[in-house]
């Protein structure tokens, strides 16, 4: 009786066990697969003219003027979200943990993590767009700057949501053994706490950028896109995932390589970002722990 | 975290110090911005390019859909915008705009039947209206078999595709699927987007070629040179006329030319079932809009440069993007209702 | 600072504390701030949502909700439909994403030795930084034929099934509620998975060696103390993924087919709020428009009511545990 129990219970432990790393494999088969499929379509269309052309509508178009637009607009919009985040994820798991208001921005957050992103868009051209476009009677309508703020709305409720986890993982114990110092409270969560929270954070401010850097229907309404080579913040602005979406609606099967290709350069974009800042504060951890 | 804080805070200078110089720099004031269709989207990047090159001026469009082209250029935030349906009369004396034709192209079923080859279908208006109200529901149908003699058509469902976006390539199907059926009209009626009696929707040309590629026995409808680049069997249509046409540059062009844009004020007018021999019943064109008093003048002069260097040198571009260039008596209307209608 | 502590310098001390106080005040300001900016961000967004779909929502708003037909023909919305789709994609990519989530935290926390831990989890996590519209293109035109060609088979084998054998009837078109429930668990599996890896490793040790010397097998040590005392965070976790699940865009339009209606079969085409807008936004004019951004505003509602439903969920779990 004894031993049967016993049997059927390492039955379920071992099937439990085997289940487990089948859906672990699962997980790294779909990964593998859409990595595959953006590899095999984009690689070809990997070219020098990628870098070198604006991809203005010549046969040998590229995608220099979306790829520079890209990397200014998500950097302004790391800019501009990753210290508000940081800073309010940092008062709601410090200053206002348990109080109404912090309960209520944390829900109000969550929501603003699923809004759909177009949704974002359209309040930007709104709030930035029209007032600019009225301020210089149509001078600057669209901009870079505009597009940058609607994606740091986007990038926003992850890195508050990450900061506000992160923080809440450090233990009392050391804000207690801080502050019984004589250390006052900000220096103690600036050099103490959110220090023993970096790798937390920064994954947040990683998974942002994952998130903001292939977003396409906020940047149409803020953003606009241009054909043509700019740097300057305020003109109309190129970013890949707009030329990715012109390129995909195009009958040439060229320029839907272009697009796959595009769509590669950002996930390698995002891959190397976040494998580079891991290698680094894995080296970190080994230091301070 | 200090010298971390310290660096955060010199990046942080610098990227204030680059914004305050790159503001000293001016907007370039030869560049323009128009917004709207994506279906006129790649001959005027095109012809974008090749204007850039000749004079310098640059002309940024880009395809945020007619709808946002509508409301761009009432916002003034744009300086012309494309629409692929016209602006009624009391909408355009309302805002002060005014509006022309651009460039013309083809609608085209497509399909996919295994044993039928590319071509070697014929339809007409009723049946293609019956096919996608749902009450032709299978190949064989009679309807179908009628004008298809001597194809064998397989005993399966049809499946319909349509698109899923709002667009203007919907638009101009629905309004020929209204005109020669009055059950549509009744039923389902002419749109951007409509309540699509059945099937399924596919985002952009590019979903609803994909999809048509994928499930056997579909049916779709895709700009002209989507068929073409992407070798979806296309069908033939039977025409207003009653001759079975194909889908090709000179049937497109012959209904430009015998739609009546003569009696249509502000190029109100739309060239499905054209009446031509040898019209193709599903061509369709899109509508640039202008101000008539522009906020910036200088810009809208380039704007209209730009559209009479696109009528005179752009038809090569066009053809090689499978649209077709406006008729000469219509490019000539469209610059004698500039030089009445429009202030330069 | 009292003065009976105080050194040689008391004066100092005072100052120093004083100005500390007015720094602290001054950093508390500022963190206030920021936190009321996301405040002002969600609320600003969801009122202009509110204000652009007014014609819609404050005219026939209780139609508006009730109605399955979307007619922009005759201006006739009913956000029924999209509703619907939304909630069942979303429902799906749960059921599908939180076993599996389990299983890999499971695996990567108390199975796989140490050296494949770390590559692994850096793996399942880089799910979450490929691009939505990859997603959606890599569903268009490789994942949907892919689940043509084994639909069939659902409809042969659980298609038969007595109850659930309504949910997979149909023609197997491979796009669907249940193709785009799949790809949506793809996408939320790594924000789920590696909230459960972190908190898992917060269990302390003794209170899982205590169980193993108990006797317990590995899989009871997780079932029955790992997943109780993290059960809150798990369950935070979870939500969080539905959350990008309910507004989620590109990948769904993509391969749900996008017709508005309701099917009880999960084989069968449906519509999602996101998509909805996302479809028809550009092309769309007057009512239609209103209609979207309304469309918009009800998926900040839903989104509300799913997050309030898992809160008080949470609460009255650790009601019951006494906390």
């Amino acid at each position: 009786m004894a031993a049967s129990v016993y049997l059927r219970r390492r039955i379920v432990n071992v099937l439990a066990l085997a289940l487990s790393a089948c859906a672990t494999l699962l997980g790294l088969v779909f990964l593998a697969w859409i990595l595959w499929v953006t590899l095999k379509n984009g690689f070809g269309a990997i070219t020098p003219r990628l870098f070198t052309k604006i991809t203005a509508y010549a046969e040998q178009g590229g995608l220099s003027n979306a790829i520079v637009g890209s990397l200014i607009m998500d950097l302004m919009a790391l800019l501009i979200c990753a210290p508000i985040g940081v800073l309010a994820g940092t008062f709601l798991a410090e200053y206002a943990n348990r109080t109404k208001l912090g309960a209520t921005i944390r829900f109000l957050n969550d929501i603003l993590l699923s809004a759909p992103s177009i949704v974002l868009g359209l309040f930007v051209y709104v709030i930035v767009v029209l007032p600019m476009s009225n301020l210089t009677h149509g001078n600057v309508s669209f901009s870079g700057f505009a597009g940058a703020v609607a994606l740091a709305l986007i990038g926003l409720p992850v890195i508050v949501r990450t900061t506000d986890e992160m923080l809440q993982l450090v233990p009392g114990t050391l804000r207690e053994a801080t502050l019984s110092l004589g250390i006052p409270q900000w220096k103690m969560t600036v050099q103490v706490l959110m220090r023993a929270a970096t790798s937390g954070i920064v994954t947040g401010v990683l998974l942002a950028l994952a998130r903001l850097a292939g977003e396409t229907a906020p940047l149409l309404f803020t953003a606009f896109g241009n054909n043509f080579m700019t740097v300057h913040p305020l003109d109309k602005m190129e970013s890949l995932p707009v030329a990715i979406y012109q390129y995909t609606n195009d009958p040439s099967p060229d320029l839907h390589a272009i697009a796959w290709a595009g769509a590669l350069l950002i996930t390698l974009f995002v891959l190397a970002l976040s494998l580079l800042t891991r290698m680094l504060f894995l080296r970190h951890k080994v230091r301070y722990d | 975290m200090l010298t971390s804080s310290r660096s955060m805070f010199r990046l942080g200078a610098l990227a204030v110090f680059i914004a305050a110089s790159l503001g000293a720099v001016s907007v370039q004031a030869t560049d323009i911005t128009g917004a709207g269709s994506s279906f006129v989207y790649p001959v005027i990047s095109k012809w974008s390019a090749s204007y850039a090159e000749k004079t310098g001026n640059r002309v940024n469009y880009q395809s945020i859909g007619s709808g946002g082209g509508i409301a761009q250029i009432k916002a003034g935030t744009v300086d012309f915008g494309a629409s692929d349906m016209p602006l009624d009369e009391a909408t355009l004396t309302k805002f002060g705009l005014g509006q022309f034709p651009d460039v013309i192209g083809g609608i085209v079923p497509a399909f996919n039947v295994a044993g039928v080859a590319p071509g070697k279908l014929v339809l007409d208006g009723s049946t293609l209206a019956g096919i996608f109200l749902g009450s032709i529901a299978k190949w064989n149908d009679p309807a179908i078999a009628a004008l298809n003699p001597g194809v064998k058509l397989p005993d399966s469902r049809i499946t319909v595709v349509h698109r899923s976006d709002g667009s203007g390539t919907s638009f101009n199907f629905t309004n020929y699927l209204s005109k020669v059926s009055a059950d549509w009209k009744a039923k389902v009626g002419e749109g951007t987007a409509v309540n699509w009696p059945t099937g399924i929707g596919g985002k952009g040309n590019e979903g609803v070629s994909a999809y048509i590629r994928q499930i056997p026995n579909s049916i779709g409808y895709v700009e002209y040179a989507y068929a073409l680049k992407n070798h979806i069997g296309y069908a033939l249509m039977k025409n207003a006329a009653g001759k079975v046409v194909e889908p090709k540059t000179s049937s497109f062009q012959a209904a430009a030319a015998t739609a009546d844009w003569a009696h249509a004020k502000n190029f109100n007018l739309l060239m499905t079932n054209a009446p031509g021999a040898d019209a193709w019943p599903i061509t369709a064109t899109s509508w640039v809009i202008m101000y008539k008093q522009p906020k910036n003048a200088a810009n809208s002069k380039v704007a209209f440069d730009f559209f009479k260097f696109a009528y005179e040198h752009g038809q090569e571009q066009a053809r090689s993007l499978d649209y077709v260039p406006l008729p000469a008596s219509l490019v000539s209307q469209i610059e004698s209702y500039w030089k009445t209608e429009f202030k330069q | 600072m009292p003065s009976s502590i105080a050194t040689s310098t008391p004066i100092d001390a005072d100052q120093r504390s004083r100005i500390d106080a007015r720094h602290d005040a001054w950093f508390r300001g500022l963190l206030k701030f920021c936190a009321l900016l996301v405040l002002a961000a969600l609320l600003g967004a969801a009122l202009s949502t509110l204000w652009g779909g007014r014609e819609v929502l404050f005219k026939d708003g209780f139609h508006f909700l009730t109605s399955d037909t979307w007619n922009p023909v005759t201006d006739d919305y009913g956000a029924l439909a999209p509703i619907f789709g939304t909630l069942v994609t979303s429902l799906i990519a749960l059921v599908l994403a939180v076993p599996v989530s389990f299983g890999i935290a499971l695996f990567l926390t108390e199975i796989a030795p140490t050296w494949l831990r770390g590559p692994v989890a850096t793996a399942i996590e880089l799910l979450a930084s490929i691009p939505s519209i990859i997603y959606g293109m890599w569903g268009l035109f490789v994942f949907v034929p892919f689940m043509a060609g084994i639909e069939p088979a659902l409809s042969d084998t659980l298609g038969r099934l007595p109850l659930v054998g309504k949910l997979f009837e149909g023609p197997p078109l491979g796009l669907g509620l249940l193709t785009a429930g799949i790809v949506l668990a793809v996408m939320i599996l790594p924000f789920i998975c590696s909230v459960m890896r972190e908190v898992f490793q917060t269990v302390p040790v003794r209170l899982k060696e205590s169980s193993y010397a108990l006797g317990s097998t590995t899989w009871e040590v997780v079932w029955d103390i790992v997943l109780p005392y993290t059960r809150s965070a798990v369950i935070g976790g979870i939500f969080l993924g539905l959350g990008r699940a309910l507004g989620e865009t590109m990948a769904v339009t993509f391969v749900l087919g996008n017709a508005y209606s309701i099917t009880s079969s999960l084989l069968m085409p449906g519509t999602s709020i996101s998509s909805a807008i996302a479809n028809e936004f550009n092309e769309a004019v007057g009512i239609h428009r209103s209609a979207l951004i309304a469309l918009g505003f009800l998926l900040f509602v839903v989104t509300f009511i799913v997050l309030l439903i898992a809160r008080l969920m949470l609460r009255r779990l650790a009601r019951r545990e006494g906390n």
